[in-house]
C-alpha cells in the first residue's frame, strides 16, 4: 500500500461522513475498489474512524464476501445452494478444485485464481451453478466446467 | 423529468404512459426480453444486443422498442422473448434467432414454430403464456408484471397502475384504515414465519418512541428460494410501493432496504428505483402532495445467512456483526438502534399495494382458510420445469410438481420434496396430496419457509441431504449461543458417520435428543428450526438410516463411502476421459488378456476415492462406469448387469 492507495482509501471513508452504521457498506466499498482489505487498510481505518482494530476484524470476519486474503485475478465459484446440490454441485466444485490444485476459498499460487463455494445464488432453476468473475453459467456439467476453465487459462 | 406533486400528477402521467405517448409503454408494439439473473446466465445479453443491431440494422430503432424486462419465472427455457402487443413467448432464444424473429414476427406478424414451448406430454405448442401449462395452471398477482417491466425505469410501472394504492392511501385512508385493511386481509408474513403481518404492523404504530423504522429484508438466505431476488430485480417500484404505505401505517420516515451480496442485479435495481421515486418526488419531503415525508437507504448485505433473521438484520443495518439478539421484546417495539421497526419480507411487501387497490375481502378470498393470498414458490431441483410459480395457497404439491412442473426429468420417480429451507423438512411422496399453505407443511414436520419447493428423485438420498443441510447450519451458525453452535456440530459428527458406513442404531437416538434441546434452546428460529431436516428425514425415511447403519448401504447410490464404482468392459471404448479426470490415478488400461478385445479401462479399487468424477465424465451414451452399493459387494464383472446398479 502506498500514499496513493491510502488517498483513496480516504475518498473512500469520506463518503460516509455523518453517517451512521456504515462499517459494513465501507468495507464492501473499500473490496470493489482493491479486491481485498489489507491489513494496512484495517488499522488505517481503525485510527481514522477511532474505532478498535478488533471491532472491524470482527466485522471483517464475521461477513463472507470480505476477503481478508488477496484474491486471484479471477473468481469462480461454485454454488452449493440446495437446489444446485440435488442436481450434483458438490461433484462440480471437487472437480474444480482438483482442476486448480486448490481446496475452496483457496488462491492458486500465482494469484490466478480462486475458488468459493456459495450458500445460493438464486439461479436455482439452472444448477448446478458456477460463476466467473461477473458471469454466471448453468447447468454446468464436469465437461462444462472443463470448458469454462479452459477458456481462462 | 416530471415530478409529482399531486394524486392528480400521478393520474396524468399514468394516462400519458398508457395512451403510448411514451416508447416505453407496455401497450405498444415492444419486443420484450428476460434480463434476470437466470436468463443472462443463458445469454439474454447477447441477445439483447443482437435485437438492438438489428434493429439499428433495418432502422426500426425507434419504432420497436426493446425492453429488458423483470423474470417471468420460466428460467428453464431462457433466455425468454415475449413480442408485443400479440404476446407472443419464444422460449430459448439465441442470437442467432434475432433476425428471424424481426423479419418474421415483429414484421410479418408470423410465429417460427421452432421457438414455441412444446408441451413434452402432449406436443402441443403455446403460442402465448396462457396456453403454456407452467403458466396456465398459475395465479399470478405479483410475479405477471416482471415480463411487462423495464425494471430500470419507473415508467412502465405507473403505465400498468403503479403507485395507485399509494396515492389511495394518502388520500383517502387515514393510517389506522390501511393498518385495518392489512389485518382484514389476513396477509401473513411471506419471510417464513407466517406472522401475520396486520397485528406487527398494528404493534409497530401502537409502539412508544421516535423515529420509526420500516425494513424490506431482501436477504433471501434459503438456498433454492429466488423469489424475492425475481420481484427485487423485476419489479423494484412494487416492493417500494408497499414500503411507501407501511411506513405511512406506522408513521416512519426513513426505511431500508436490505439486500444480499449475492444477488448484485437486485442490488443494482433496488437502486435505481429509489433514485427515480426521489426524482418523480414519490420518496422525499410531502409525497404526492401530503403531508407525508420518507425517504429509503439502500444497504448492501455481506453474506451471511444469519443476517436475514430479523433482529440480526437490524444490527448489520446499524453495521455491526449480524447475529441475533434474543427477542424479549418484539423488534416492532424496540428495533433498529432500538426504535420500534417494521421489518418485512420483499414477497409481503409487494402484496401491500394488491391489498389496498382490490380490497382485503379480495385478497381473502384467495387461498385456505388460515393462509390468505397466492404464495411464489420456487420449484426446483429434479423437475422438468424449473422456475418460479405463483399460485393460490392450499394448491397441492402434487398439482404444483406434476401439472406446472412437468414431472420428473427421465422417467425417475418422485421420492418427495424438501421445502422451507434449512429450516425445513423433506415431505415424502405420499404426502404430495397435502394442500400447500403456512399449517399443513408444519404438520408434516416442514415448513412453508420462503416457499422453496426441491423436488428431490429416486436419485437423492435423505440421510445425505439431511447432513448437507446441518454442515450449511455449521458453517453459517453465527456461533453466539451453544445449543445451535454445539448441537449443529455434534449432528454433523454422527452423522458423517452414518454416511460413511461407520453409525450405530443408537445415533438415531442421539440426533433425536440434540434435536430437541436445539429446538428447546437456542436463542433464535435459526437454531430452533436447524435440527427440521434430520428430524423429517428421520421421520419419513428412517428405513434409510438404518440401511445404511445396518446394512452400510446408501439405496440412493449418493454416499460416497458407500458406493463403489466399476467400469463394464464390454462398454469401455477406453476414451481415456475417466483416467484423466481421476484425481487418485486409479484408472489405468487393463490387461487385454484375450486376443482381438478391445482395449477398455480398470479401477484400481484400493486407491479409488470413490468420488464419482469417472462416472460424471464417462460420456452418457457410453455408460461404461457403474457404480454399486451392496454390503460386502465384491462383484466380478460377470454381474454386473443384475438390479442395483445405478445409471
Amino acid at each position: 500500500m502506498d500514499a496513493a492507495d491510502l488517498e483513496r482509501v480516504d475518498e473512500i471513508i469520506d463518503r460516509y461522513r455523518g453517517q451512521e452504521g456504515f462499517l459494513i457498506q465501507l468495507l464492501l466499498d473499500l473490496q470493489s475498489e482493491l479486491n481485498w482489505i489489507p491489513r494496512e487498510v484495517i488499522s488505517h481505518l481503525s485510527d481514522k474512524l477511532r474505532v478498535p482494530t478488533s471491532q472491524i476484524y470482527r466485522i471483517a470476519s464475521f461477513y463472507k464476501v470480505i476477503n481478508l486474503n488477496p484474491v486471484g485475478r479471477h473468481v469462480i465459484q461454485v454454488c452449493m445452494g440446495t437446489a444446485c446440490q440435488v442436481r450434483g454441485a458438490h461433484k462440480v466444485l471437487d472437480f474444480t478444485a482438483s482442476r486448480l490444485k486448490i481446496k475452496p476459498e483457496e488462491t492458486t499460487s500465482d494469484l490466478s485464481f480462486s475458488l468459493k463455494k456459495v450458500n445460493c445464488l438464486g439461479c436455482c432453476s439452472m444448477g448446478p451453478v458456477m460463476t466467473v468473475d461477473d458471469h454466471y453459467h448453468g447447468s454446468v456439467t464436469l465437461e462444462g466446467a472443463e470448458k469454462i476453465l479452459k477458456n481462462l487459462r | 423529468m416530471p415530478r409529482l406533486t399531486s394524486v392528480r400528477d400521478l393520474q396524468d402521467m399514468r394516462r400519458v404512459l398508457a395512451e403510448g405517448g411514451d416508447p416505453t409503454g407496455p401497450g405498444t408494439p415492444t419486443i420484450a426480453v428476460c434480463a434476470g439473473t437466470g436468463c443472462l446466465a443463458l445469454g439474454a445479453r447477447k441477445v439483447i444486443n443482437a435485437f438492438k443491431e438489428e434493429l439499428k440494422r433495418r432502422g426500426l430503432s425507434g419504432d420497436v422498442p426493446l425492453k429488458e424486462t423483470g423474470c417471468p419465472g420460466f428460467c428453464e427455457k431462457g433466455p425468454i422473448v415475449v413480442i408485443y402487443p400479440e404476446g407472443v413467448h419464444y422460449v430459448k432464444v439465441s442470437a442467432e434467432d434475432v433476425p428471424k424473429i424481426i423479419e418474421e414476427t415483429v414484421i410479418k406478424k408470423r410465429l417460427i414454430d421452432r421457438l414455441l414451448y412444446v408441451d413434452p406430454v402432449s406436443g402441443a405448442r403455446g403460442v402465448h403464456q396462457e396456453d403454456i401449462p407452467f403458466y396456465k395452471h398459475q395465479t399470478r398477482f405479483l410475479i405477471d408484471n416482471n415480463i411487462k417491466i423495464n425494471p430500470k425505469g419507473i415508467a412502465d410501472y405507473i403505465a400498468l397502475g403503479g403507485y395507485q394504492a399509494l396515492a389511495r392511501a394518502l388520500s383517502s385512508m387515514t393510517p389506522q384504515d390501511v393498518i385495518e385493511e392489512v389485518k382484514r386481509s389476513r396477509l401473513r408474513g411471506r419471510g417464513g414465519g407466517g406472522f401475520p403481518t396486520g397485528l406487527k404492523w398494528e404493534a409497530a404504530r401502537g409502539a412508544p418512541g421516535s423515529p420509526k423504522y420500516v425494513i424490506v429484508n431482501c436477504d433471501e438466505g434459503d438456498p433454492g428460494a429466488f423469489m424475492d431476488r425475481a420481484l427485487m430485480e423485476g419489479n423494484p417500484h412494487s416492493v417500494l410501493e408497499g414500503l411507501l404505505i407501511g411506513a405511512y401505517a406506522i408513521g416512519a420516515q426513513e426505511g431500508f432496504i436490505y439486500v444480499r451480496a449475492e444477488y448484485p442485479l437486485a442490488v443494482e435495481n433496488a437502486r435505481a428505483s429509489i433514485i427515480q421515486a426521489r426524482e418523480h418526488g414519490l420518496l422525499g419531503e410531502g409525497i404526492l402532495g401530503s403531508g407525508f415525508n420518507f425517504d429509503v437507504n439502500l444497504h448492501r448485505g455481506a453474506g451471511a445467512f444469519v443476517s436475514g433473521e430479523s433482529t440480526a438484520l437490524m444490527n448489520a443495518l446499524e453495521g455491526k456483526v449480524g447475529e441475533p439478539k434474543p427477542k424479549y421484546v418484539h423488534t416492532s417495539e424496540v428495533g433498529l438502534w432500538n426504535r420500534p421497526s417494521l421489518l418485512n419480507n420483499v414477497e409481503t411487501w409487494a402484496n401491500i399495494p394488491l391489498i389496498i387497490n382490490r380490497g382485503a375481502e379480495w385478497f381473502s378470498s384467495i387461498g385456505t382458510e388460515r393462509s390468505k393470498g397466492t404464495k411464489i414458490f420456487s420449484l426446483v431441483g429434479k423437475v422438468n420445469n424449473t422456475g418460479l410459480v405463483e399460485v393460490p395457497m392450499g394448491m397441492t404439491l402434487r398439482e404444483i410438481i406434476f401439472d406446472i412442473g412437468g414431472g420428473i426429468p427421465g422417467g425417475k420417480q418422485v421420492k418427495g420434496v424438501q421445502t422451507g429451507g434449512p429450516s425445513g423438512g423433506i415431505i415424502p411422496e405420499e404426502h404430495l396430496g397435502t394442500p400447500v399453505d403456512f399449517d399443513e407443511l408444519t404438520s408434516l414436520g416442514s415448513m412453508m419457509g420462503s416457499g422453496s419447493i426441491i423436488v428431490l428423485d429416486e436419485d437423492t438420498c435423505a440421510v445425505d441431504l439431511a447432513r448437507y443441510f446441518v454442515d450449511f447450519l455449521c458453517d453459517e451458525s453465527c456461533g453466539k449461543c451453544v445449543p445451535c453452535r454445539e448441537g449443529l456440530r455434534q449432528m454433523r459428527e454422527i452423522l458423517n458417520e452414518i454416511v460413511a458406513g461407520r453409525g450405530k442404531e443408537e445415533d438415531l437416538k442421539a440426533l433425536r435428543e440434540i434435536a430437541g434441546l436445539m429446538k428447546a434452546a437456542s436463542l433464535c428460529a435459526l437454531g430452533r428450526t436447524a435440527a427440521n431436516p434430520v428430524l423429517s428425514t428421520l421421520r419419513h425415511f428412517e428405513e434409510e438410516y438404518l440401511a445404511h447403519i445396518r446394512d452400510q448401504r446408501c439405496p440412493a447410490l449418493v454416499c460416497e463411502r458407500l458406493v463403489s464404482y466399476f467400469i463394464r468392459p464390454e462398454r469401455c471404448i477406453a476414451c481415456g476421459r475417466c483416467r484423466e479426470n481421476c484425481p487418485q490415478g486409479a484408472i489405468s488400461e487393463g490387461e487385454l488378456t484375450e486376443e482381438g478385445r478391445d482395449p477398455f479401462m480398470v479401477i484400481d479399487q484400493s486407491r479409488c476415492s470413490r468420488c464419482g468424477i469417472c462416472f460424471h465424465v464417462c460420456p452418457s451414451k457410453v455408460g461404461a462406469v457403474v457404480r454399486v452399493s451392496e454390503r460386502s459387494s465384491d462383484p466380478s464383472f460377470g454381474t454386473c448387469d443384475q438390479e442395483g446398479f445405478g445409471r
